[in-house]
């Protein structure tokens, strides 16, 4: 393993994480739910009476982030190095086994670890597994 | 309506950490992923500080039976671990591995106006939709 220190980015790692944590709890705290982003947006398919104006307020917030962050600065960079046909698979792969699974990194990873909920650090341990796979299969094995 | 101003302004809390924290570039998210290659560990800071911050308000949160604005705590009752929450994860994790995005800096980066974020997102609902048919079947 060698560290790229030149692309590590400690402290706005760490500012932008507490942010998302400080997020999850204000979320929990005020509505008394858990900001899992699959969660709020697959719970739009099959909406429930009452149910939906939260989930879409919720959805409007996260993308007015990126207009609000560009009145003070310049995005940062989005490199999608994915091509198209992997990029489909990829949303179908994140889409579906989001929700067989029940979560993904905000549900799972940040709300559920936080909860110290063994069922979520089982989640968060087999995607992460999985992610790390993926890519050693793609960057190492098959582009060996 | 309290309650609806309150998500929006969790939303976009959530969204400007995403943002700052590097989790909307793909290619940073591969980068830590990529423990074999030249790594980047960044992400694991992400959710060190997430967690730091939420231990603190979910063991708040746990011991109340409403919320600050009076609405039912929604926390999640189940504790068992099976083959759907290890299948979901793992299907989730390779589809993270391939392109870089989960759920969140996805929609993100589709705000931004990135057309392969809107694909992914697209194709994201699809796989959403597609787990409610075979789920909905399951069931009967």
């Amino acid at each position: 393993m060698t560290i790229d220190w030149n692309a590590f980015t400690p402290w706005t790692a760490l500012a932008g994480g507490a942010l998302i944590g400080l997020a999850a709890v204000m979320f929990v705290l005020l509505n008394g739910r858990i900001a899992g982003i699959s969660g709020v947006l697959g719970g739009l398919l099959s909406p429930a009476r009452g149910d939906i104006a939260w989930r879409v307020l919720f959805l409007l917030g996260l993308f007015a982030a990126p207009w609000l962050w560009r009145t003070v600065t310049a995005w940062p960079p989005v490199t999608i190095d994915a091509s198209t046909v992997a990029t489909i698979a990829a949303g179908l792969l994140v889409g579906f086994g989001t929700r067989l699974g029940s979560g993904c990194t905000s549900g799972h990873g940040v709300c559920g670890l936080s909860r110290l909920s063994p069922r979520s650090l089982v989640a968060t341990l087999t995607f992460m597994a999985a992610g790390f796979v993926a890519v050693w299969v793609i960057r190492h094995l098959l582009a060996g | 309506m309290a309650l609806l101003l309150s998500a929006f302004a969790a939303g976009l809390v959530f969204g400007l950490g995403l943002i700052l924290s590097g989790m909307t570039d793909p290619a940073k998210v591969l980068a830590f992923l990529d423990l074999a290659g030249r790594w980047d560990p960044s992400l694991a800071l992400v959710m060190g500080g997430a967690i730091a911050v939420g231990l603190v308000g979910f063991t708040v949160a746990r011991r109340r039976t409403v919320s600050l604005l009076g609405s039912a705590m929604k926390l999640p009752t189940a504790r068992h671990i099976d083959r759907r929450l290890v299948a979901g994860g793992l299907l989730f994790g390779a589809g993270w591995g391939v392109a870089g995005f989960c759920p969140g800096p996805a929609l993100v980066a589709m705000a931004m106006g990135h057309p392969k974020a809107l694909l992914f997102v697209a194709a994201m609902l699809v796989g959403m939709g597609l787990f409610e048919l075979v789920d909905r079947r399951r069931k009967g």
